[in-house]
């Protein structure tokens, strides 16, 4: 199991959480740029895992804090806060997607039948990426742009669950879907990302990212 | 328990996240030491969910934070400057008013000093204001009671002369005589007239 980049909170600092949302509630309002300072980007790459579009995404995060704040009186303990922040950042991202997209089909992978099997490609020897690669700009461009090709519902369940470190059953709640799906999709969109990424397709990164076609059993 | 690759590749994500069972666990670890494409598979998956789960990958716009900040400041403190903003208005409109109102109200407002009856007569500040005089209701004058200047003396009322002055009489300059400012041309002194006109005894 590789480990996780970002930890989730300590006890103690839920505890510090809870009494800084009690705080806020309570009136001392200049507390709530410290409770959402851990999740800022968390909640932009949830609004850009939808949205792909870096002005939206920003203006939808600013949204999303601004609708959390009005409304964090309504904010129970029985979810996380960045959980509920993320909820509230997919909705809001979803509709501006709506709004924006309102005459556009879906993508076909938005369409695709989730029952199907997936069949990963034969990379035999899967050369490892280091994480020190994450260094290189152009590295975290290319995966950035594998992502960008997944679809829309394979991406939002990948970053939840893979880049904000949201459970299975956080993540079905934020993306109102069920477990089952959560698990389906997460599947596809790990299955597909590693062969968008495999290091022997067209060359280290040079290549250009796309499923070739006839790969995709749906 | 023998798995084939497909079953293998759509256990992967559970595997990685460890959600499967311990003899479908042990099973796939079986299959993966004699498979090198499920190895494959399962190397490349670990590996991108190590990449993409970096703090590296969450970038965000430069300023992000910064603008984001300046945002929740506009809206949540308008609540704030705004209502102190407004409080601020409502202080200084009220002002306005009260002294707009105050001017209005004075100018629309008579005179509250003594109509007087007769505009050629003086006031009677010197006079005590506890004294007893007596006016006639068509006169102009108040008068002590002894004065012969008196007219319509059926209809005289004896009040005080705080009261004669509010409702407008003046002292009559001959009997009252030393109660007011002297004159130039004056035809009698104070000590006649207060000897030709005793103030009568009260009853």
């Amino acid at each position: 199991m590789p480990e996780r980049a970002i930890s989730l909170e300590s006890p103690a600092e839920q505890q510090n959480e809870a009494m800084l949302i009690r705080r806020v509630c309570d009136g001392e309002r200049e507390l709530f740029y410290q409770l959402i300072r851990p999740y800022e980007r968390r909640v932009y790459a949830a609004a850009f895992a939808i949205l792909r579009n870096e002005a939206d995404a920003e203006d939808v995060a600013q949204e999303a804090m601004l609708k959390a704040f009005k409304h964090i009186g309504q904010f129970r303990a029985e979810a996380r806060f960045s959980t509920w922040l993320i909820q509230i950042t997919v909705n809001e991202a979803r509709m501006r997607r709506r709004k924006a997209h309102a005459n556009i089909m879906e993508p076909i992978a938005d369409r695709a039948d989730e029952e199907g099997n997936y069949t990963p490609r034969d990379f035999a020897d899967w050369r490892e990426i280091p994480s020190e690669t994450l260094e290189r700009k152009e590295v975290r461009q290319n995966l950035a742009a594998a992502l960008a090709e997944l679809g829309q519902i394979y991406r939002e369940v990948f970053v939840l669950r893979d880049m904000q470190h949201l459970s299975i059953e956080e993540t079905a709640k934020a993306l109102g879907i069920s477990t089952a799906s959560v698990k389906t999709r997460l599947l596809r969109a790990r299955l597909m990302l590693r062969d968008l990424l495999s290091p022997g397709l067209g060359g280290a990164w040079s290549g250009k990212l796309s499923f070739e076609k006839g790969t995709k059993p749906w | 328990m023998v798995v084939a690759c497909e079953e293998v590749w759509r256990q992967v994500s559970n595997y990685v996240d460890g959600e499967v069972d311990p003899g479908l666990r042990t099973a796939i670890d079986e299959h993966i030491r004699g498979c090198r494409r499920c190895a494959a598979v399962l190397d490349g998956t670990r590996n991108l969910i190590q990449l993409y789960g970096d703090e590296r990958m969450l970038e965000v716009p430069l300023g992000f934070s910064h603008r984001l900040h300046r945002r929740l400041d506009q809206s949540m403190r308008p609540s704030l400057s705004n209502r102190r903003g407004f409080l601020g208005w409502m202080v200084a409109t009220a002002a306005a008013c009260l002294v707009v109102g105050t001017i209005e109200v004075a100018r629309s407002l008579p005179f509250r000093g003594p109509q007087l009856r007769s505009q050629q007569a003086q006031l009677g500040n010197g006079v005590p204001p506890d004294l007893l005089v007596v006016v006639a209701d068509d006169g102009k004058l108040f008068h002590l009671a002894a004065c012969p200047f008196i007219h319509e003396k059926d209809k005289r009322r004896t009040i005080t002369a705080a009261e004669a002055s509010r409702e407008g009489y003046t002292p009559c300059v001959r009997c009252l005589k030393k109660y007011l400012p002297v004159t130039v041309g004056e035809w009698t002194t104070g000590a006649e007239t207060t000897a030709a006109f005793r103030e009568p005894p009260l009853r």
